[in-house]
């Protein structure tokens, strides 16, 4: 078995499989292909007959998935999620990733944790990225309200924008409530009053 | 008093009612148990939560601790069933192509004895008509859907994997994939019987309740370390289940109930298609329906004890469908999942229960819709 492993990343999501695809080409395999639906992953299976198949843990077909690996008689079976079921702390940090993965039979661990390593870390730094877009979008969301809440205060007050600034914080200091809703308060109060 | 934190994992399904209204209208926290539901996307995740520990519990299929205990499966620990969540509940649904023509057999009744035997014919005529053998889907391979139908299609004289493929598909796509002509016919439960139908794109033809009368669906699968390391809180947990499952048994609360199950956070459907499951009423087709009584029953008296027999008895039908194998070492795994012991602690061994479960004891062979001789005396 020193022949390449052959590995199949089943995943919904798009973005997420091909970081782990650019991951483990990165690290020198070169047969991995990345399925997105259950439809016509069946037939995928058999043509590559891969050693080692990636499905993030909360795909809803996996049951599908596993029956057909049970009643198959053209491909080869995988017979665990991790090849060393002792390594119960890396199993762990897995599922905790969202990673399972199926591995058939007389592969060396040696060969597999690899692969398995990169993939939860794939699926961290993905999460990770996923989490810190969304703070960023909601950032950016928050900055565009203060700026035009500033212009309603400059225009309205004759404030300077600093000063405009310098009131919005005391508002939201004074009301224990964020700058950026502080800010959409006024702009919605502004509108309702046909000031825009 | 700091509540006793536990966490377990359901799917969006009716029967997951128990589990839901413990944790979401008070009764686990009555008897001081901080329950946390999780809501997955298969009995795979499940499987694999409890296995790392990240579960203490799970609504599972009375065949999954099983399966779970016997290492069946690519990850897997032991896993033990002190209390039955829910009995029937399942039914089997059949494409327009199939019912047309299973009602071209008039079968003489709606017992699944005569549907059964119609179903024979119809399936017989369908496939040479076809040129393929008719496939039926059921929601995993160790569940009461699939050994329910394997049953009960056998005791009609149709063989399951040569007459009909049986195949696995998750629960909310079965209408779809019977609308598609993808599968003839599916096994689960509710509310995707009632969906398919209401959808028009199949009928009810047999209830899990008919063909395999007062046996449990889904169980309390529990992990090890609880039952071993925390077995007050599991006791207080089942007490408060029970609870729960009266509360849900309840007809004046069904309104409630599928309000709460049809929450986008639980089920996610309209709560319509909740009732009829709650109920018995069942919409078997477009054109009409039929009452069935102890359609879906949570916690009625003798009903919540796990009978080792009856795990023994799900065994062999793994076992018969070659599932599984069997050993003087699985017999002893397969007989200490079920816990009746850990019941009758939590529950203070309610003479009711007794009277109920030797009734169910004596009443094995009649049990099942046919009898049931064939299975039960090779014990």
């Amino acid at each position: 078995m020193s022949a390449e492993i052959s590995i199949l990343i089943f995943d919904e999501n798009k973005v997420r499989a091909a970081i782990i695809e650019a991951g483990l080409r990165e690290a020198g395999h070169e047969k991995v292909a990345v399925v997105g639906e259950i439809l016509g992953l069946v037939k995928r299976i058999e043509t590559l007959q891969p050693d080692v198949i990636v499905v993030d843990l909360e795909n809803p077909n996996r049951d599908q998935l596993e029956h057909f690996f049970q009643v198959s008689r053209s491909v080869k079976k995988p017979v665990a999620m991790f090849v060393d079921r002792s390594d119960s702390e890396a199993i762990s940090a897995a599922v905790e990733a969202g990673v399972s993965a199926y591995i058939v039979d007389g592969l060396k661990k040696e060969r597999v944790k690899p692969i398995l390593d990169m993939a939860v870390s794939r699926f961290n730094a993905f999460h990770r990225l996923s989490r810190e877009l969304d703070e960023a979008r909601s950032e950016l969301a928050g900055r565009k309200l203060i700026d035009r809440a500033k212009g309603i205060l400059m225009r309205k007050r004759g404030l300077s924008e600093p000063e405009a600034y310098r009131l919005l914080q005391r508002c939201a200091m004074n009301e224990n409530r964020r700058i950026a809703d502080v800010a959409q308060s006024l702009i919605s109060a502004s509108s309702l009053l046909g000031d825009l | 008093m700091a509540k006793d934190a536990v966490h377990a994992g359901y799917l969006p399904l009716l029967d997951s009612a128990v589990l839901v209204v413990a944790a979401r209208f008070g009764f686990a926290e009555r008897h001081g148990v901080d329950l946390q539901i999780h809501r997955e996307r298969s009995w795979a995740a499940i499987r694999d939560r409890m296995s790392v520990g990240h579960f203490d519990c799970a609504q599972m299929p009375a065949p999954m601790p099983i399966a779970m205990s016997l290492s069946h499966g690519p990850l897997t620990a032991r896993t033990f069933a002190p209390l039955v969540l829910n009995t029937g509940g399942n039914a089997v649904t059949v494409g327009n192509e199939l019912a047309a023509a299973l009602a071209d057999e008039s079968p003489v009744d709606a017992s699944p004895a005569a549907i059964g035997a119609a179903l024979r014919f119809a399936t017989a005529r369908l496939a040479e008509r076809n040129g393929r053998p008719l496939r039926f889907a059921v929601v995993h391979r160790f569940s009461g859907h699939n050994y329910d139908l394997r049953y009960w299609l056998a005791a009609s004289g149709i063989r399951p994997d040569a007459d009909i493929e049986i195949t696995v598909v998750p629960p909310s796509l079965l209408p779809e994939a019977l609308a598609s002509g993808q599968i003839d016919g599916f096994s689960a439960g509710e509310p995707w019987n009632t969906i398919a139908v209401r959808a028009e794109v199949g009928e009810i033809v047999a209830t899990k309740v008919e063909i395999a009368p007062r046996t449990p669906e889904k169980v309390l699968g529990v992990s090890e370390p609880f039952l071993i390391e925390r077995q007050d809180v599991l006791k207080r947990l089942i007490a408060a289940l029970i609870e729960a499952g009266r509360w849900c048994d309840t007809a004046g609360n069904h309104g409630e109930l599928a309000r709460l199950m049809a929450d986008p956070r639980h089920v996610g459907v309209d709560s319509s298609h909740l009732l009829p499951g709650l109920s018995g009423n069942l919409e078997t087709a477009s054109s009409g329906g039929r009452a069935v009584a102890d359609f879906l029953t949570f916690a009625k008296p003798g009903m919540s004890r796990p009978d080792p027999s009856f795990a023994a008895w799900l065994h062999r039908q793994m076992v018969r469908w070659d599932h599984s194998h069997r050993t003087p070492e699985t017999d002893a795994i397969v007989r200490g999942v079920f816990r009746p012991d850990i019941f009758a602690a939590a529950t203070g061994d309610d003479p009711g229960d007794r009277a109920a479960e030797a009734a169910f004891d004596t009443d094995r062979h009649s049990r099942l819709f046919d009898g049931g001789l064939s299975e039960l005396s090779q014990d």
